[in-house]
């Protein structure tokens, strides 16, 4: 027989094969949308990882723009490759994660959301004071597209919708599935311990400072990867794309997901960005739409969308008469 | 010489309206522990006000001040009743709910007035006073100079002379003595949201004529509120005025010489090394851990 784990296996594959065939099925500005999608599924997941210490953020999408600025510099400046570019940028934005959380994490709560707030902000406007070398307000353009080298084949530059799809899937697999492995392992239980009873944890002996601070370099790890992708596939980056109107943009996809699973953000960023698109027409409108779904799901349903299933199932069961359980 | 009087001048206008955003960002904040990100829309609101009523409609300048204190207070009372009171043990949610409202008080604002159209609003009082040799303030500009210092006493008195100003600052102190002594923590509340909406509304119909009014002004806002909260200490309003004409000094003279987004930048450092090193502000009690 199947047992559970098993299912989940052949769930994935499944995904994995629907994901593999959906792009050539799709027009070209769609196609485009499921690259951002996945580069966005890479954002909320890795921001689910602070949120899991308790701590809000507010400089997430900064340190994405640090991974898409440090690509996009040393890709034009030095040519190097994406292939090498793309991890770089990773580390730099862990390196600047790491030295930003010395001052960051001597403070907590609503300190720490105003400081991140700040410190982003202060980062986003040094890359528009300067048009060296960050190019001003204008930014940096031409960036130039990730090349690869098949034997027989020759070069091919990533830059069409379908090739540069699979580059991101693959990438944004891997990263998801080091991350889900990471918040399964004794590391993963103890933010959990830090989020839920910190004083308890600092009891046992663990030292939550470091465990908060480790799950914060991480998160900008995999969001300068993401800030990578993004910056290679549209071939230009300026400071207003990471300002803290895209910040909320997450902000919303996290709490409408919910933060309890795994798959709460990526539910929250498929059902609103997939929102998003049907209403392309009245784009005046989205900000509205986006705010109200925001305010409807924190007063109706705080736990966000993942716990939709037991919301209905609790709905029914009352509607039959079946007893509640206490909880 | 006098590029430093005038730009010394200019600074004190701009330390009235950044204490008056400030103000209310800290009542909100003090009374219901509530982070109001849309408090900048809410200044942005009392501009529209007057751009519709004074500069569409014809209405005498301060009855328009008037009636954006009047919309912008409702607003804000709206939210209190509706968005912040259900969630009163949750204060990020009161914080996520506020950046709901800013994204619909933008979009009402771009519906209203449409987007990247210049929205001209003559000055009510037209003409500069000349105090000395080549420093020069515009009528316009001293008016409201003059009108957010009477707002900042008047609110000063009601807080510390009445009754129920004492009972206000019951409620920020400990929100649990203040209900224990009987004291109606949603009539507080109510009260405080409405004084600080209100002052952020007579704040942006005051600056309307002065500055360029777009549905996205009420950034700026946030970030200069922000700053002068955390400088002045979270919670102190003697300190948020003090530091809002500290903070207005530096900007104003840091935008002089060397452009407004390093004025931004340096201010958001000064910020950061505030929270680093006094978290509490230049004014703020130390609290017990």
């Amino acid at each position: 027989m199947f047992g559970k784990q098993n299912y989940r296996i052949w769930w994935l594959v499944a995904l994995f094969v629907f994901l593999s065939v959906l792009p050539f099925t799709l027009k070209f500005h769609q196609q485009d949308f499921m690259i951002f999608l996945l580069i966005n599924v890479l954002v909320v997941v890795s921001y689910r990882l602070v949120t899991l210490t308790g701590e809000w953020s507010l400089i997430h999408v900064v340190l994405m723009g640090v991974g898409g600025y440090t690509s996009a510099l040393l890709a034009k400046m030095i040519g190097l490759s994406f292939w090498l570019t793309m991890p770089i940028a990773g580390v730099i934005t862990a390196l600047i994660a790491f030295a930003l959380s010395f001052p960051l994490f001597r403070m907590k709560g609503f300190y720490f959301l105003i400081g991140s707030f700040a410190a982003g902000e202060a980062m986003r406007l040094t890359w528009a004071y300067f048009t060296w070398p960050f190019g001003g307000p204008k930014g940096i353009k031409l960036i130039p597209s990730p090349e690869i080298t098949l034997p027989g084949v020759g070069t091919i530059e990533l830059f069409e919708p379908i090739p540069y799809y699979f580059l991101t899937l693959i990438v944004v697999s891997i990263c998801l599935w080091v991350l889900y492995r990471l918040e399964h392992s004794r590391i993963g239980l103890t933010l959990h311990a830090v989020h839920w009873s910190d004083a308890l944890a600092e009891s046992v002996g663990v030292n939550t400072r470091r465990y908060r601070t480790l799950a914060f370099v991480v998160a900008s790890f995999f969001v300068g990867l993401a800030g990578a992708l993004f910056a290679h596939y549209l071939g230009t980056i300026n400071p207003h794309q990471f300002g803290v109107g895209i910040m909320v943009f997450v902000l919303v996809w996290v709490i409408v997901g919910g933060t309890r699973t795994f798959a709460g953000p990526i539910i929250g960023v498929t059902v609103l960005s997939v929102l998003n698109e049907m209403f392309r027409g009245a784009d005046e409108l989205r900000p509205a739409i986006y705010g109200s779904i925001l305010i409807a799901s924190i007063m109706f349903l705080p736990d966000g969308l993942e716990s939709l299933p037991d919301k209905v199932r609790e709905f029914i069961n009352r509607r039959r008469g079946v007893p509640q359980k206490e909880s | 010489m006098e590029v430093i009087l005038q730009t010394t001048v200019n600074a004190l206008v701009q330390s009235g309206f950044f204490a008056l955003w400030a103000v209310g960002l800290v009542l909100i904040f003090g009374v219901m522990g509530v982070i109001n990100f849309a408090h900048g829309e809410l200044v942005m609101v009392g501009a529209y006000t007057v751009w519709v009523l004074y500069s569409q409609n014809g209405w005498p300048f301060f009855l328009a001040v008037l009636a954006a204190l009047i919309v912008v207070m409702l607003i804000g009372l709206l939210m209190e009743r509706w968005l912040f009171r259900p969630l009163r043990d949750n204060p990020l949610g009161g914080l996520i709910n506020s950046i709901g409202v800013l994204f619909i008080l933008q979009v009402i604002a771009v519906e209203v007035g449409g987007l990247g159209l210049m929205k001209h609003i003559p000055p009510a009082f037209p003409g500069t006073i000349e105090f000395m040799e080549g420093v020069r303030v515009p009528t316009q500009r001293l008016v409201a100079l003059i009108v957010a210092g009477i707002l900042l006493v008047m609110v000063w008195v009601f807080l510390t002379r009445t009754k129920l100003g004492w009972a206000l600052r019951a409620v920020a102190q400990d929100r649990d003595a203040a209900a224990l002594q009987g004291i109606n923590i949603n009539k507080i509340s109510m009260i405080a949201i409405g004084v600080g909406a209100g002052i952020a509304g007579v704040a942006g119909a005051l600056m309307a004529p002065l500055v360029r009014v777009e549905p996205y002004m009420g950034h700026a806002v946030i970030i200069t509120a922000f700053i002068v909260t955390i400088v002045g200490g979270i919670g102190s309003l003697s300190g948020a005025v003090l530091a809002a004409v500290l903070y207005a000094f530096f900007h104003t003279f840091v935008t002089t010489y060397f452009g407004g987004t390093a004025a931004t930048l340096l201010g958001l450092v000064i910020m950061l090394i505030v929270l680093i090193i006094k978290p509490t502000g230049i004014m703020g009690q130390r609290t017990t851990e």
